[in-house]
């Protein structure tokens, strides 16, 4: 490479998170360029492959949520044809993807993740698992977390309070995926970890006013209050940072990927998910935790860049 | 360090507090990729359309109007359109005048103008239920408290209406007014019956009720017939609006109201605060389409076609579809609206569809009390013919699917989820 690298942005696709992918790709595409590089964002379709190989591309930078983007399948694509990309590699886009692998690696790692009982939809058509459904408030308590196992942006995410109303959450979750996780509900304090490179930025505070951060918290600018560093003993928040550090190296994440923890009464962060692809909107977790360590956003899509180029050279 | 991703928060009106992002909205944007069969957007079927006439018509605008058609008009539209309107009112069988009728940016401007004339805060509003989803965003911007009444396949139920208008006289309160889509109802799908007009007049005059009625389709039924509309029945109760949208095109943003006097006035002064006056170039394009061209064939070119597409789409339905699903039987217009088993939640189930790529848009959305949820609305006019079938084997195997999904996690309480349900618009 000589010159300015040529970046390519990938975003959109069919995910069910289409739409936060392209704002967050309309987002980074805008601040490199404003930056000088040449940048194109790519709306991810059939024709990607001849798409990429054509633009002579220096780089990818992925701004990819949901299926396809998130699960390693682009991240092969992208390793097959030897384009440098943010991010994290194959193996642990795809661990991350599975939360119920995933969860299963941090607890082995030593760290405190909600207990939880994975349901597929095969149990219940092939295996009588309704049968069982009554057994889970019993064994891990109300209230509960129903989610799907896959995706992102809380879609399909339900807090049922009552045993009666799981059979409906867990309904609602198999929409987006083809298992449900049901996990212990963590009261206390929403936490979220950022870590660039190998460092970890600002532990950042999520406080939703109407209580629950769900899509529309997430998406609706000013529906949540963010803190930064988050409110918390230095104490906790080394926890919380140790927690975000531990959790990507037991499944090799890198570059850039976000921590989702609930921190309890007792001072413990109990981990959620780690997002390998984390969102870059206005109001997304990772920019504002940058933006709190004093780095602007288009600093933080250059140090992206920076970070996938320096593995290729 | 406190972050604020929106520092314009303390400045908003109330009236903004409810505008947030939704997660159905962002499914819609992978609804429009070509991979999936979208029955979701209510949209006119232009291949139909004579772009040639449109073109020519367009170029000798601004060849001999060009002065005219490119400057500011007037707040209430040109008289020559609105001559040309009450032609048009007249074929559906709607009398008015010239003076009467106020030009508006499409169907769309007439309802936010509308409710922006007579809703305050918490004042109630009466509209089907379901009703179309973009009266229900007017008049959310203003407050409203709306209150829905269900419809069979008459239309809207007047015995339930009657109960809520004295209910609301036992209490003191009465309502501003009430909406209505009587012909070819969006998202229904059903018309308001004969008796049921006449009815409704006479509860209007018991009750001192406004009637907002909105005839977006009233010229599409598929036998080319037009039913009594409501401004001829009690003219001094009713605002009329009307829309070039699905007769010629959405395109050029073009409605109209036509209403008593004192209420045009306002209608009039409250545009003019808004965006001064509807645009000259497409009141001219217009003007010249309804006295030069052969509009009425235009129409039954649409006509022609949605009936074709109607019976597409309900053929398909009736051979594809669980039997525990319900939906209503279109005379004209472009919707079908089906009623799903208590327990599938069509918001929840619209990211599955559209992962079997096919699209529609969730009951809920056409309500302002959280109901819906077991409902959901196909737009047949859009798609291409030779896709619907392929939309509906696509749904139905969800649906089918998903039934059977609902038995197995429920378990033993199934069979009672799965029966067919009564009642609804699909009755």
């Amino acid at each position: 490479m000589s010159g300015t690298p040529r970046v390519a942005v990938l975003s959109g696709g069919m995910s069910l998170e289409r739409d936060v992918s392209l704002r967050s790709g309309t987002r980074i595409t805008t601040a490199l360029a404003e930056q000088g590089l040449e940048v194109d964002r790519i709306d991810v379709d059939a024709g990607l492959v001849p798409t990429l190989e054509r633009g002579r591309y220096d780089v990818a930078v992925l701004a990819l949520h949901g299926a396809a983007g998130e699960d390693g399948t682009i991240q092969s694509v992208l390793e097959l044809l030897h384009l440098p990309f943010s991010g994290s590699d194959v193996l642990a886009s795809s661990l991350a993807w599975n939360k119920p692998i995933a969860q299963g690696l941090y607890a082995r790692a030593g760290i405190a993740v909600p207990e939880r009982i994975t349901l597929s939809q095969q149990a219940f058509r092939e295996l009588g698992a309704s049968a069982v459904v009554d057994r889970i408030a019993p064994l891990l308590g109300t209230p509960l977390v129903v989610k799907p196992v896959t995706g992102g942006s809380s879609l399909g995410l339900s807090v049922v309070t009552a045993a009666a109303e799981l059979p409906g959450a867990i309904v609602g979750a198999l929409s987006y995926a083809d298992a449900v996780l049901v996990e212990r509900f963590v009261a206390g304090t929403e936490v979220a970890v950022t870590v660039l490179g190998d460092r970890p930025l600002p532990a950042v505070e999520i406080s939703p006013k109407d209580g629950r951060y769900d899509f529309s918290a997430r998406y609706t600018a000013g529906a949540t209050e963010f803190h930064a560093p988050a409110r918390l003993d230095a104490d906790v928040v080394a926890a919380c940072e140790r927690t975000a550090i531990d959790a990507g190296a037991a499944i090799g994440a890198r570059d850039l990927w976000r921590a989702d923890m609930i921190v309890d009464d007792a001072g413990t962060p109990w981990l959620l998910e780690i997002d390998t692809c984390p969102g870059m909107t206005e109001t997304s977790l990772a920019p504002l935790a940058a933006e709190a360590a004093g780095m602007a956003f288009p600093d933080l899509c250059r140090t992206l860049v920076g970070l996938a180029l320096d593995r290729a050279a | 360090m406190r972050l604020d991703t929106d520092p314009y928060l303390s400045r908003y009106a109330d009236r903004v507090s409810g505008l947030a992002a939704s997660e159905i909205r962002a499914l819609f944007s992978v609804a429009e990729r070509p991979e999936i069969v979208s029955f979701a957007g209510g949209m006119p079927d232009l291949s139909v359309m004579d772009l040639d006439a449109v073109a020519d018509m367009t170029a000798q605008v601004i060849r001999e109007q060009g002065t005219v058609a490119l400057q500011y008009g007037g707040g209430q539209g040109r008289p020559q359109l609105r001559e040309a309107l009450v032609d048009v009112m007249a074929h559906a069988g709607v009398p008015a005048t010239p003076d009467e009728l106020l030009i508006t940016v499409g169907g769309q401007q007439a309802l936010e103008l509308i409710a922006k004339c007579f809703i305050d805060p918490g004042d109630i509003v009466i509209a089907e239920g379901p009703t179309y989803v973009g009266a229900v965003a007017a008049m959310n911007s203003h407050q409203a408290d709306v209150r829905h009444v269900p419809m069979d396949a008459d239309g809207m139920r007047m015995d339930l209406l009657e109960e809520l208008l004295v209910g609301l006289r036992a209490e003191g309160r009465r309502a501003k007014y009430l909406y209505t889509i009587p012909n070819h109802q969006n998202p229904g799908g059903v018309s308001l019956s004969e008796a049921r007009r006449r009815r409704l007049a006479e509860l209007a005059e018991e009750h001192d009720l406004l009637v907002m009625e909105d005839d977006a389709y009233g010229l599409l039924g598929f036998d080319g017939e037009t039913a009594t509309s409501l401004r001829t029945l009690i003219p001094e109760r009713v605002v009329y609006l009307g829309t070039m949208s699905k007769t010629f095109a959405p395109g050029v943003r073009s409605g109209w109201i036509a209403a008593p006097t004192p209420v045009r006035e306002k209608l009039v002064l409250l545009r003019e605060a808004a965006d001064l006056c509807p645009s000259n170039l497409t009141q001219l394009m217009i003007e010249r389409w309804l006295t030069t061209q052969p509009w009425q064939e235009q129409i039954k070119r649409y006509r022609a076609l949605y009936q074709h597409k109607a019976t597409l789409i309900l053929d398909a339905l009736a051979s594809e579809m669980p039997a525990e699903v319900d939906w209503t039987r279109p005379r004209g217009g472009f919707f079908v609206w089906l009623t799903v088993p208590t327990g599938i939640d069509t918001s929840a189930l619209l990211a599955k569809a559209i992962g079997r790529r096919v699209a529609y848009v969730p009951g809920r959305g056409f309500y302002d009390d959280g109901n819906g949820g077991d409902q959901l609305r196909l737009c047949f006019s859009f798609p291409p013919t030779d896709r619907i079938r392929e939309g509906v084997s696509r749904l139905a195997e969800l649906l089918h699917d998903e039934l059977g999904l609902l038995r197995s996690v429920y378990g033993d309480d199934a069979p009672e989820l799965a029966g067919r349900r009564g009642g609804g618009a699909g009755a």
